[in-house]
């Protein structure tokens, strides 16, 4: 067994358990750091995989800025998620599993790992990189693709990130209103601009909420 | 005394070096792995570094929120401008061919514009959303966390 396939499946078994750790948190900001935990494990999980251009992409945008994010977002909201009713997580339940059974259905299906006659490595896929050297002088194929050759898709994702922008600076204004503007999680109205939402929502004392292994404690609980 | 002098002193000799690797990043996206997309958030990173240190008006006070709704829309301008260039020049949208007297060339130069573009779009727009939640929330204090 070659070295990286079992550096492969030690990573993919890490973000499985990086996964659950997700799933079983209560606490937002416990959520949102192992999600940049869980990007970065991807992202050496795609350089194992050659794919050093997506594992580049996800390192900056998945760990990093993304993070961020959703830090100043979850500051808007609640510090931590509801606890859910037993049964009407069981509808969702069933939807994953019949989705992970109709994957697993179709796996016999895929290409073999690394495979030539795989459709992403014949076709157009294999005419890219053999015309990129006397087409585009350039030694990175994947950028003569996404820049050149896919010129269209790249400029469709750019104008997608802008709208997204867009968008944001329509509901929330590029300079806000810091300052005038109140979050009011689960409806309640906080009184004191310094007070952390999630005291005022859980009634939690001030010592519980500073001791970030309380918050942990409460996220298993 | 502020608390956080090692995070300042750090990250002030850090955040120029992030800027320089986004652009490097850029420029060497033909040659290894990077690119515009790659780049653009790199370069937002080093901006939202230094507004998570020194506070969010002081990184308005560096990168003015009227420069990055600009740098948004000059992003997408400039890559659909690359493309009506290429039309106006006798070419298809975006065949960069004919942007100068060898298709080769002109593909050099093309990719370098369409990746520019995509460099100010997403490092604005990035910025843009971080200011866009940080300035909704008044400045916290450490105990808040």
């Amino acid at each position: 067994m070659p070295p990286t396939f079992i550096l492969d499946i030690g990573l993919m078994a890490l973000l499985v358990v990086v996964a659950f750790a997700i799933v079983r948190m209560r606490s937002l900001f416990v959520i949102v750091m192992l999600q940049g935990v869980y990007s970065l494990v991807s992202a050496a999980w795609f350089v194992s995989l050659d794919a050093v251009d997506v594992a580049f992409t996800e390192a900056a945008v998945g760990a990093g800025v993304s993070t961020i994010l959703m830090l100043s977002a979850m500051l808007l909201a609640d510090r931590q998620s509801k606890e859910i009713d037993m049964r009407r997580q069981l509808g969702p339940l069933v939807v994953v599993i019949v989705t992970g059974i109709t994957l697993f259905y179709a796996l016999p299906d895929m290409p073999a790992y690394g495979s030539a006659h795989s459709p992403a490595n014949s076709y157009v896929g294999m005419d890219y990189i053999a015309r990129t050297a006397e087409d585009i002088h350039i030694p990175n194929a994947v950028t003569a693709v996404l820049a050149s050759y896919r010129g269209f898709d790249t400029f469709g994702e750019t104008v997608v990130i802008f709208a997204a922008g867009l968008g944001v600076l329509l509901l929330l204004g590029l300079n806000g209103n810091a300052g005038k503007w109140r979050a009011r999680p689960n409806g309640v109205n906080v009184s004191s601009t310094y007070l952390p939402s999630a005291q005022i929502a859980t009634g939690e004392s001030e010592e519980s909420l500073d001791n970030m292994a309380d918050i942990e404690a409460g996220g298993r609980s | 005394m502020n608390p956080h002098v090692i995070l300042r002193v750090v990250s002030k000799f850090l955040i120029p070096l992030i800027a320089v690797f986004a652009f490097y990043v850029q420029f060497h996206g033909d040659f290894g792995p990077g690119g515009g997309f790659q780049a653009g958030v790199i370069l937002a990173a080093s901006v939202i570094l230094y507004a998570l240190i020194f506070g969010l008006e002081a990184a308005k006070r560096a990168v003015p929120p009227a420069a990055v709704r600009i740098g948004m829309t000059l992003g997408v301008l400039i890559y659909g401008g690359t493309g009506l260039l290429t039309w106006a020049l006798g070419g298809n949208f975006l065949d960069y061919g004919v942007l100068a007297h060898d298709a080769s060339h002109g593909q050099h130069y093309g990719i370098l514009a369409v990746e520019l573009g995509v460099l100010f779009a997403v490092a604005s727009v990035m910025v843009a959303i971080f200011y866009a939640f940080g300035s909704r929330q008044p400045d916290m204090t450490d105990e808040d966390w």
